[in-house]
């Protein structure tokens, strides 16, 4: 990753770079639009065909106090010309709207790196909110960066004198300008973004016109100012990637369109019953809006309600679905039982946040593992699994769909906060391409001496699925332990012995039905696998590619299937010397490992609420070969410098 | 209730091949009886009814009758059935559930499906006691109710399961009691309402909370001290000598004495069964000189959830069709050109 300050060795004249990747980070007031310019400049940045990846980091108060330290919003992308899997370890450029956003940012840019900042928004009041003694922007401390800071407010108010605004309107334009003046600087086409002003501020053409003279105004002034000083134009090169349709995809929006299309190929209408919580809300919001699919969304009472609520569809014939976060999960883990206990399909979506309790509500962790693999009463197994980015968040949802319907099971898939909110590429897939898994119901008796037999399992272990309002088809189900075929009540021990290892082999069962474990990067076996699961993908890649470059005899295997484990799981973990296990939590996955497979997985654990930097997962590797031991107790330190960051 | 063809079907056929498994005695036998009477009045379909429960002696109730059924979690029931009446509104929703289930741990998924209103009939059976977990107080027991975790008395204050409902949105809200041989009537009512019906049904608890309603159904008392609602009728009680009319000057009802069935001359109010706040008063009514209040107490129908919710889609997705292909590729897309990709892959 080359930084755009060594181009300030040479001459004033050379003005463009090339450098293979960039992160810049834009941060600003929780009021200022930071979320909604990340995203703008995202769009534009997929539009130019470079691979990137974003990481949207906002507090979790609505609207914290103006100009505070903890209302800062900051957005980061990692954008480049070869393959980008990780939003950046630390910005190159870094876009400060107020004091409090230098302030809470700064010390994560490189050396070297770039400040713009908003000299408008460096008054004494708002120094003082965000803790300053005097203006950073003038008494040396940022000596170690480049700095360019311009009154954006007034420049801003200047573009949109024209249209009239009211001066706090006309402000809310600041975002704009500054989004333009980064159009400039990364060589981007306007277009699209003036496309989309005009198409968002349809009702209202003024402020439509106002915030494109400020963006137009932002571009201009990086044009025509001709800054002597660190500001320059860079260009990055598209990435050459496979031929077809792209659109930029975040996990929430993937995890809804994958339901949908899941649902569709098991030929069902969908059932969502879903209740508000951060940040598995967008869900929700997505399916409400895709009703013609025959989806039904419910907004429950409460998660329990939710819960239930689909599996009263999933009952009634329908796909049962519900999301949640962490808090959420534990309401629902009774209903879950209940699923589990009646067999009846249902798919439970945990977009994971740090816990526990109501713990880090915008943040990311990996620390729900254990409650989805094990955490219900009684013997109470249930298929889990995990997708690895935004853009396969798609096929793990259609994947749940399948195991779901197929062998008549609850599953919960899992995503985070990052894997939720952070968008990248996606290559649109044409559906005519995927499998269908058709749902047959039993329409007649299977049993021809006598009462349906709603227990009666095939050869795979699995119930048939009886809808009510089929004739002749009658019978009971519920939570108390049944009779092996019938279903009648019976808790006898043989029986309860019975069918808790006939639910436990189904689910095992499974393990035949996934794709076989495969090793994402580097060999099949070797001196040190780095396992992973999860949105964890991005960081331990990379870093095993760097490894690798330096002729570290290291692999990369990925976990989807979480539980049941691939069949070849066992074997493929022989295969190496050493496992190494990073993970967003205390080490849950490494003991399922352990567990397993009575493998001696290290773990390497980070539980800041931040994902990886890829530097830390790289310096894990590197000391398993030069005998330098790694973080004491398998903990990263915590790094206050990465989004997001711990003061805000 | 819905709109299907009447099937003609006999009590036998809504008895499933399940032994029954209440206390001897338990009220619960003559509610599963009434329920399996009204079923064939009211032309009900076994292959489109559903009986839905949640936990307690009164939720075992769906093994019981030859329908589909589905015994569910600890006062959850109402979220279920919401879930089965979404997913499929041609299903005859029948909902199962106690004082414990519906007004303790499910009280919240009671008041929002009265509030919702899912066509759905809700069968509250108060027994006033927590019977399968062996007889501690409920949110019913009144208070001084002596238990194994009230040895001496309970100190809380009872909720009014009717009272509660009707503060919850309920538009069909009727009393009965196990026993009694209107009920089928009270059920066939909840049945004909198009919308939540809640039907609080007194039960008789022998083992824990035995003839806890005495003071009103016993042989000797029950004239005295029940008032049946009929719309359009006066709220007469007492073999016709007494009478509920309305105090002008508290705006409270009150017992009058008819004198030779001259229920006019007294003042006796007429039941309206849309007159939300007499419903209000009729429920509250406390005892003393005052009757409880049985039969259909309020029935006022608006339209049901799930019809709304279909409506709604309907709208949504007017003029939409189902394309997954463009849905998939909505919103700003670009193209890569097989030119642009002759690098290939990368590592």
């Amino acid at each position: 990753m080359a930084s755009i300050t060594a181009e300030q060795e040479k001459p004033a004249s050379v003005q463009e770079a090339s450098p293979e990747a960039v992160v810049v980070r834009f941060a600003g007031d929780s009021g200022d639009g930071m979320q909604l310019t990340g995203g703008q400049f995202t769009l534009s940045t997929a539009l130019a065909g470079n691979d990137l990846a974003t990481f949207p980091d906002f507090p979790a108060e609505i609207r914290a106090p103006q100009g505070t330290l903890f209302g800062v919003s900051a957005f980061q992308i990692n954008f480049g010309s070869s393959e980008i899997t990780t939003a950046g370890d630390a910005p190159d450029v870094l876009v400060a709207m107020n004091p409090a956003a230098l302030k809470t940012n700064v010390q994560a840019l490189k050396p070297g790196g770039l400040v713009i900042a908003d000299t408008g928004e460096f008054s004494k009041r708002n120094l003082d909110k965000a803790k300053y003694e005097t203006s950073p922007l003038e008494d040396g401390s940022l000596a170690k960066w480049d700095v360019l800071a311009f009154d954006i407010s007034a420049l801003t108010l200047e573009a949109v004198k024209p249209f009239g605004l009211g001066n706090k309107e006309a402000l809310r334009c600041k975002n704009m300008w500054t989004l333009g003046l980064a159009l400039w600087m990364f060589d981007r086409d306007r277009e699209p973004l003036v496309n989309w002003l005009k198409t968002k501020f349809a009702k209202n053409p003024v402020l439509a016109d106002a915030n494109i003279a400020a963006l137009n105004a932002g571009h201009a002034y990086g044009e025509t100012a001709e800054l002597a000083g660190p500001l320059k134009k860079l260009h990055i090169d598209p990435v050459p990637s496979e031929p077809g349709l792209y659109r930029t995809i975040t996990g929430a929006e993937a995890v809804s369109l994958g339901l949908v299309a899941g649902a569709q190929l098991a030929e069902l209408p969908m059932f969502f019953g879903g209740y508000p919580i951060t940040p598995a809300s967008a869900i929700l919001h997505n399916l409400v809006k895709m009703k013609e699919f025959g989806v039904t969304t419910f907004q429950a009472e409460d998660e329990i309600a939710a819960i239930c609520s689909a599996i009263g569809a999933s009952y009634a014939g329908q796909l049962g679905v519900t999301s949640s976060s962490g808090p959420g999960i534990a309401l629902k883990g009774e209903a879950m039982g209940l699923a589990i206990m009646t067999e009846l399909p249902l798919v439970i979506v945990n977009s994971q946040r740090g816990g526990p309790s109501t713990g880090l509500p915008t943040k990311t962790e990996q620390s729900d593992l254990y409650q989805a693999v094990y955490g219900r009463n009684g013997d109470a197994p249930l298929p889990v699994i995990a997708a690895r980015s935004p853009a396969d968040a798609f096929e793990c949802a259609i994947e749940a769909c399948r195991i779901a319907t197929q062998f008549m099971t609850p599953v919960m898939l899992l995503t985070d906060g990052y894997i939720g909110n952070a968008s990248e590429p996606w290559l649109v897939p044409d559906p005519s391409t995927f499998e269908p898994f058709p749902v047959k119901f039993l329409e007649d008796t299977n049993n021809p001496d006598g009462k349906v037999l709603p227990y009666k399992r095939d050869e795979r272990g699995v119930r048939p699925w009886i809808k009510p309002g089929t004739a002749d088809l009658m019978h009971r189900v519920g939570g108390i332990e049944k009779a092996i075929d019938t279903g009648d009540l019976d808790y006898s021990p043989a029986t309860h012995q019975a069918q808790t290892d006939a639910r436990k082999a189904k689910v095992d069962g499974i393990a035949a039905a996934v794709p076989a474990q495969d090793v994402c990067l580097g060999n099949e076996n070797g001196r040190l696998a780095v396992v992973g699961w999860g949105s964890t993908y991005g960081p331990i890649h990379q870093a095993v590619r760097r490894a690798r470059r330096k002729g570290y005899d290291v692999s990369h295997i990925h976990v989807r299937h979480v539980w049941p484990l691939p069949a070849n799981m066992g074997d493929l973990l022989a295969g190496f010397e050493k496992v190494l296990v990073p993970e967003m939590n205390t080490g849950q996955f490494k003991t399922v490992l352990r567990d397993q497979f009575l493998v001696d997985a290290v773990p390497l654990n980070k539980t800041s609420g931040q994902p990886f930097a890829i530097a830390e997962i790289e310096e894990a590797i590197a000391s398993f070969f030069d005998g330098v031991p790694g973080h004491a107790e398998g903990e990263v330190p915590v790094n206050d410098t990465q989004l997001p960051n711990p003061e805000a | 209730m819905n709109d299907m063809t009447p099937i003609q079907t006999t009590l036998k056929d809504w008895e499933s091949d399940q032994e029954v498994r209440w206390c001897p005695g338990c009220g619960d036998y003559a509610i599963l009886k009434a329920v399996q009477r009204t079923l064939p009045m009211i032309g009900a379909d076994p292959k489109n009814t559903v009986f839905v429960s949640g936990i307690g002696c009164s939720s075992r109730f769906p093994y019981y009758v030859e329908s589909y059924g589905f015994h569910t979690i600890h006062g959850r029931a109402p979220a279920f059935a919401t879930g089965i009446k979404l997913a499929n509104p041609e299903l005859d929703v029948w909902l199962v559930t106690g004082d414990g289930d519906g007004m303790s741990i499910g009280g919240n998924h009671t008041m929002h499906v009265l509030r919702r209103n899912l066509d759905c009939q809700i069968m509250l059976f108060n027994n006033e006691i927590y019977g399968l977990t062996k007889g501690q107080y409920s949110p019913t027991s009144r208070v001084g109710t002596s238990s194994p975790t009230s040895p001496v008395g309970s100190v809380d204050r009872p909720a009014l399961p009717c009272a509660f409902a009707l503060g919850s949105g309920a538009r069909f809200v009727a009393r009965g009691y196990d026993v009694s041989k209107d009920l089928p009537e009270v059920l066939k009512a909840a049945h004909a309402h198009k919308g939540a019906a809640f039907i609080e049904i007194f039960q008789n608890c022998i083992v824990y909370n035995k003839d806890r309603f005495d003071d009103f159904t016993a042989k000797g008392v029950a004239a005295e001290n029940q008032i049946w609602c009929t719309d359009g009728e006066p709220l007469l009680f007492a073999k016709g000598t007494k009478g509920l009319s309305l105090d002008h000057d508290t705006l409270t009802l009150k017992v009058v004495d008819v004198v030779d069935g001259d229920w006019q001359a007294a003042d006796v109010a007429v039941h309206n069964v849309k007159n939300r706040g007499l419903a209000h008063m009729l429920v509250e009514m406390p005892f003393g000189p005052f009757p409880m209040a049985l039969g259909v107490i309020y029935d006022d129908p608006r339209p049901t959830f799930e019809g709304e919710v279909v409506a709604e889609r309907a709208k949504l997705i007017e003029g939409k069709t189902a394309n997954l292909g463009k849905l998939l590729s909505k919103g700003q897309t670009w193209t890569v050109e097989e030119k642009d990709a002759a690098h290939g892959l990368m590592d």
